[in-house]
């Protein structure tokens, strides 16, 4: 009785999973055509038309997040491990790590939209990236952080113990053996933004047309799929389930090479 | 993906760490010396890189200090105009400038609430099958599906939620609440699929990975010990899992429970696609409503007026202050639980 129970909760909690994937990939598929990655979007009424710009400007606004994020995230995460271990300081950064991941993304979008987009008078595709980016450091640091920790002392103490400075034995040796890890946090924490879309509602805006210019409004895959759904054309019902089918093979493709890579030993080193 | 292995010097300093070569061939001292030097081996270069760390780890603290100072500064019209008063009001008035926060609060409370209410049941019970009964092989299948669940895009499930769930609750769902639980004033006609039910549905869906996952971690950690224990004692498997697991772990359970709350509290673009958008209170959970998350990202850009956007920001500075304290009462109980919790058993 209570298995039938657990067995019941387990088929309807993977009932919604499949039924996303199998109208994803139905509905997706069947409106994915070449014009879709090479086409701007089309003017209300026509047909065709597709989301490169969207495409591109998530290419855009990613790079810039990771540019900011992933070097901040990966500098903190070696001060929690390497630094502050055991310290009271690195227990608070690290407990303010954990609650700035539950910040809701909406609030980091209106936070922006007054610290870039107000004083500057507009739309941009920098402070989008700057919203995205503030979101990747918490993950980031927190992963780097668990990944250094599992680096054994000995390893460390070699490369001390032949004088290399402290500075150095930490980013070619102790950061490189927990490399695979690392780019394990990273890209999770990439998969995380690229999906978002409330944090670029107020500071990427969105674009119709072709833009690469960051102090311009730009747009963006999620963004163009929230446009989409919510219009009332068929045609562009269409290219928001394309759109999502592309979004999320992309980051089902990054998730799952970060499973396969994880498979594969966290650590090169430290076996 | 492989790192390129280092380069000569570096390789000779690299390789007694994997214990590869005892002893490289010795080189006089000064070339040694000089290679450190060359490499940076000074006291400024240590003491430079240590503040680089310390100022990034720091820079965490800033990005909270910032936003908070952010939408405090940005809704001062609204903090000084209201006050309290703000939060109590129901009236939502654009045109005449008069704005209370009252419908998005409840908006917001009722819509985590339903979402907790289906989620929480499946989540316990997925991480019980998942690590009481179900078979290794299927284990790893079913936790990647939970994983995968959590990489969805909030804006995809909104999608799917406005063509594919909205039509399936308002033609066989809705009508059957309406008929069976109607007398609750709960779920009264008119229904147009979307609105609150639609909203605490979608959401659920999107929080049951989270509260799945860390529930199956809370209960991994319980030792073997105790379930043996309580089967020794001749309890059937349902009272082993009662009693030896759910018990030990209700701390953690409850842990995880918050931090799916949290998350549902700040959700957004599905919530905002599925809620109807309606500044109003309601006792059906069949009509239209809007949470703080959702009324943000509706009406943002179209607030023209000072006193619109800074109302706005002001529902942002509470959901943030929210979901802050949200967070931070889930962690506590999830770290009291981990660090208390003996050795893991596998």
């Amino acid at each position: 009785m209570a298995s039938a129970l657990a067995v019941l909760a387990t088929v309807l909690v993977i009932a919604p999973l499949v039924a996303i994937f199998i109208d994803l990939v139905y509905k997706g598929a069947s409106s994915l055509d070449l014009n879709f990655f090479t086409k701007i979007p089309a003017p209300v009424g026509e047909t065709g038309g597709g989301m490169a710009n969207s495409i591109v400007g998530s290419g855009v606004l990613l790079g810039l997040a990771s540019l900011l994020g992933i070097p901040v995230g990966i500098a903190a995460g070696i001060y929690l491990a390497e630094y502050g271990r055991g310290t009271k300081l690195s227990t608070v950064v690290r407990f303010t790590a954990d609650v700035l991941n539950g910040v809701p993304s909406i609030v980091m979008g209106i936070a922006v939209y007054a610290l870039i987009v107000a004083p500057m008078k507009g739309f941009s595709a920098f402070a989008g990236g700057v919203a995205l980016g503030i979101m990747m450091v918490p993950t980031v640091a927190r992963t780097t952080e668990e990944m250094l920790l599992m680096v054994p002392h000995s390893i460390r103490e070699a490369a001390l113990g032949l004088g290399v400075p402290t500075w150095r034995a930490m980013l070619s040796i102790t950061l490189k053996t927990a490399m695979p890890g690392v780019i394990t946090g990273c890209m999770l924490a990439f998969a995380r933004v690229a999906g978002e879309t409330a944090p670029l509602l107020f500071t990427a805006f969105g674009n119709q047309f072709w833009s690469t210019n960051l102090n311009q409004p730009i747009s963006a895959l999620p963004l163009q799929i929230y446009v989409y759904a919510l219009s009332p054309y068929d045609e562009w019902h269409r290219l928001a389930w394309a759109g999502s089918l592309v979004l999320i093979a992309l980051i089902v493709i990054a998730v799952s090479l970060v499973r396969y890579v994880t498979s594969r030993g966290v650590l090169k080193g430290a076996s | 993906m492989r790192i390129q292995e280092p380069r000569t010097p570096r390789a000779a300093a690299a390789e007694p760490a994997g214990g590869l070569t005892p002893v490289a061939v010795p080189a006089p001292a000064s070339q040694i010396r000089k290679f450190l030097q060359s490499r940076g081996s000074s006291s400024l270069a240590d003491s430079t890189f240590r503040w680089l760390m310390v100022l990034c780890a720091l820079s965490i603290f800033g990005i909270v200090a910032l936003i908070a100072t952010e939408l405090v500064s940005s809704s001062k019209l609204t903090l000084t105009k209201f006050g309290m008063k703000f939060f109590f009001g129901s009236a939502w008035d654009p045109v005449n400038a008069d704005f209370g926060a009252l419908p998005f609060i409840y908006g917001t409370v009722v819509s985590s609430l339903v979402a907790l209410v289906i989620a929480v049941p499946l989540a316990v019970g997925v991480a019980v099958f998942l690590t009481e009964m179900c078979p290794k092989a299927l284990r790893g299948i079913l936790s990647f599906l939970t994983e995968l669940l959590a990489a969805i895009p909030s804006v995809v499930y909104g999608l799917w939620a406005i063509f594919v769930l909205v039509p399936l609750l308002r033609l066989y769902v809705n009508p059957l609440l309406i008929k069976t639980l109607g007398w609750t004033g709960l779920f009264v006609a008119p229904d147009f699929g979307i609105g609150m039910f639609a909203a605490g549905v979608i959401l659920a869906i999107m929080i049951l990975p989270i509260i799945s996952s860390l529930t199956r971690e809370v209960m991994t950690a319980v030792p073997h010990t105790q379930r043996e224990a309580v089967l020794a004692l001749g309890a059937t498997r349902w009272e082993m899992i009662r009693m030896g697991v759910l018990r030990n772990a209700r701390i953690g359970i409850v842990g995880s429970i918050i931090l799916g709350l949290g998350r549902a509290l700040g959700e957004t673009m599905a919530v905002a696609m599925v809620i109807g958008s309606s500044p109003t209170i309601s006792k059906s959970l069949l009509a239209p409503a809007a949470t703080m998350a959702s009324v943000i990202a509706n009406e943002f850009a179209e607030a023209a007026d000072d006193t619109y956007r800074s109302a706005l920001i002001e529902i942002g500075l509470a959901l943030f202050l929210v979901t802050i304290v949200v967070n931070m009462l889930a962690r506590l109980l999830m770290w009291a639980v981990t660090r208390g919790a003996p050795a893991r058993v596998t």
